[in-house]
């Protein structure tokens, strides 16, 4: 016994979920198996895509040409899905020159890492266009792009501690899920240094076009960030206070 | 000379583990293919006393610890004490072994014993003793049964849509799904939304009779708060590990789970038991929190056990693959976790379910989790999930799907908590031998929507 799939009016635009599905048997149908099939291999693909660097730079503009590139200490993807610890470590031939950095003592590194998947940091971009000015207008000293191969959200503390930012802010390519491979997460840290935990960091999550869109994404991320720099600190404390914010301005 | 017959049992038990990357992450794991038998032939040797004198961390730094060691059952352990653990593991798979004698022996069983010989054992040995043993729990259902395997409807939203979570739970109820709990994640920490969701289960079940129970994952604290609040809390959950640094980490400790567990009972809205726990776990967790002493993380899995049965829970769930693949890489070591989990916990006597499940950053795919399933439906595993198309898009992970509980119940000749399927009887969506009907397009579950 077979059944078409649900055809209800309004019903399968409820959710995102995959509802309403038919059945041949018990089975699903050879039409929702390779639906199901093409979204996680894009998802697969998505995750050992190697980051197009040169890409990336043409995309940044005027920001591009001085980005710093970096790798951490995972080798290979392979690596990098195994050792979190590596990918949170910076290669060390990529020192000196963080090290050396005229910009000393900056607010703010930017730190665009590869992540779980290299396709999300193409909407890093249209982020720092919105962010960027508003920070320069409010006089913040920002230290060179940085651009970061197999990296974890914790390669910016080492990054940030040797460029002696007060601040990191990570962009980083998200875990793609199936319905969308291309999510940009976006992590602050407050005086990054080996060692930080996740509790000591504000994120934002899902940017992208069809999710969090990277205008909104960057005025919240101005917002915390300005709260951060005047309360100096970053983590549990800040978001409680930005939730209350949020809160009792839509109220 | 075996090199590590005079080794501490921590380190034993560790290497003696099959390959799996969370313990090469921490590195505990063998470091060669004849490192890791020796040391299996050095752990068959052990005798099962060692591990009641010799706990593998230690009584007074740990709370877990004192648990399994206050809460052992020395007059059930009799029987076994003269064995070791080789000779455990033959045991468990001769035909002494039977239903009645394992129930009777959980209590003298640790998590350590009970890991130490799923450690000798292969995946069949796994499945075999394991479907021997049935933990029945009570509820508006009935879920463990012989011959039945039952499903969690889970309907997770992004933002917590009510529409939309209704809409996955109606669609998860016309195929059948949902006899252990209609469980969903919530992705807001926010009272009050969580409020709103566990009302709007409770009703849905009220509305329709149906003989489930809801549950809204959220932290034990939280569902504190909402059971002051007078909300129709059915199911307490929480995530536990099984050391008490990791379950610091989840922000809880024996005596809030305690507590909770008497504010749930006090709401009495378990008409057939004092089973109002549910509680989920999975290998790796004490890793990820820095939490893990230097013991292998299948043996840590197995102490989160003995958490759970402290507290009589209706439902137990190992999350295998969630986690992701630095703790276990590929369906290989995804599949392996899932059988020893669901073994370790069944012998000491939980109502193992498991979220047959994987990342898209893990070497595993829908074929691995075919596999998985049809190995535990075949191992008698209470209960799985029911995700519509296996595609959460909440947690953004994949997981089973309401046609994948269907799949594993025709396979296996495996039916509905007895309960449910009448239930569904009634409203016409199965038939008498339990087989969904074409009657779900425009049946009045749907007017749930409205």
């Amino acid at each position: 016994m077979s059944e078409a799939p649900i055809t209800r009016p309004g019903w399968r635009a409820l959710t995102p979920a995959r509802i309403g599905l038919g059945r041949t048997g018990v089975s699903q149908t050879t039409a929702d198996n390779l639906s199901f099939a093409m979204d996680h291999a894009r998802a697969r693909d998505a995750v050992h895509q190697p980051l197009d660097v040169e890409r990336l730079v043409n995309e940044l503009g005027d920001a591009g040409p001085s980005a710093l590139i970096v790798n951490s200490q995972a080798t290979d993807r392979a690596t990098y899905l195994t050792r979190p610890d590596l990918g949170a470590r910076l290669d060390p031939r990529a020192a000196p020159e963080l090290d050396t950095c005229p910009v000393r003592g900056a607010d703010l590194a930017i730190v665009l890492a590869d992540g779980l998947s290299s396709l999300s940091l193409h909407h890093a971009p249209a982020v720092l266009e919105h962010l960027t000015p508003q920070l320069l207008a409010d006089g913040w000293r920002l230290a060179p792009l940085v651009i970061a191969r197999q990296s974890r959200v914790a390669l910016g503390d080492e990054i940030g501690e040797r460029l002696g930012v007060a601040m990191v802010l990570v962009l980083i390519g998200e875990r793609p899920g199936l319905s969308a491979a291309d999510g940009l997460g976006a992590y602050l840290t407050w005086s990054p240094e080996v060692g930080r935990t996740n509790a000591e960091r504000n994120c934002v999550s899902n940017i992208r076009p069809q999710g969090l869109a990277p205008r909104d994404a960057a005025q919240t991320l101005y917002w915390l960030m300005t709260e951060a720099r005047r309360r100096r600190l970053t983590g549990v404390q800040l978001k409680d206070q930005s939730g209350l914010r949020q809160i009792s301005s839509s109220s | 000379m075996n090199r590590w017959t005079s080794c501490d049992l921590k380190t034993l038990m560790a290497k003696a583990s099959p390959i799996r990357s969370g313990d090469q992450l921490a590195g505990l794991a063998a470091t060669s293919a004849q490192d890791m038998v020796s040391a299996r032939m050095a752990l068959a040797d052990q005798p099962l006393k060692r591990f009641l004198a010799e706990p593998i961390i230690p009584y007074e730094s740990d709370e877990v610890t004192r648990l399994i060691c206050d809460s052992h059952d020395a007059d059930a352990f009799a029987p076994l004490s003269h064995m070791t653990v080789g000779a455990f593991r033959d045991w468990l798979l001769s035909d002494e072994a039977d239903a009645v004698t394992l129930a009777r022996l959980a209590r003298g069983l640790t998590p350590e014993m009970v890991a130490a010989a799923s450690k000798l054992m292969r995946n069949q040995d796994l499945i075999l003793a394991a479907s021997r043993i049935r933990c029945v729990t009570r509820f508006r259902s009935t879920v463990g049964l012989p011959g039945r395997l039952s499903s969690r409807l889970q309907p997770n939203h992004p933002t917590d849509d009510a529409a939309a979570i209704l809409a996955s739970t109606v669609d998860g109820l016309l195929l059948g799904a949902g006899d252990a709990t209609l469980g969903v994640n919530p992705a807001s920490d926010n009272i009050e939304v969580l409020g709103a969701l566990v009302e709007m289960l409770a009703e849905a079940i009220e509305r329709f009779a149906i003989p489930t129970q809801s549950c809204v994952l959220t932290h034990v604290s939280t569902a504190l708060d909402l059971i002051a609040q007078g909300r129709p809390v059915d199911l307490v959950f929480q995530s536990i590990a099984g050391t008490q640094a990791a379950n610091s980490a989840f922000g809880i400790d024996l005596n809030m789970l305690r507590e909770a567990q008497d504010a749930a009972l006090s709401l009495g809205r378990n008409p057939a038991s004092d089973q109002v726990m549910y509680f989920e776990t999975g290998q790796g967790s004490a890793l990820s929190s820095h939490a893990h002493h230097g013991v292998d993380q299948q043996t840590l899995e197995a102490r989160a056990y003995a958490v759970a049965r402290a507290f009589d829970p209706f439902l137990v769930n190992t999350v295998v693959g969630f986690i992701g693949p630095e703790y276990l890489y590929d369906g290989k070591q995804i599949i392996r976790a899932g059988l020893e989990d669901h073994f370790c916990g069944k012998l000491l006597g939980l109502p193992m379910g498991c979220d047959v499940c994987y990342t898209n950053h893990s070497e595993a795919d829908q074929d691995d989790m075919d596999v998985l399933l049809t190995l535990l439906a075949a191992s008698g595993v209470n209960f799985v999930m029911g995700v519509p198309g296996a595609d959460d898009v909440m947690l953004n992970y994949q997981s089973t799907s309401f046609h994948d509980v269907q799949y594993a119940r025709r396979l296996l000749n495996l039916r509905a908590a007895p309960e449910f399927e009448a239930w569904l009887q009634q409203i016409g969506l199965v038939d008498d031998r339990g087989r969904l009907t074409p009657g779900r397009m425009d049946h009045p579950l749907t007017g749930l929507l409205m």
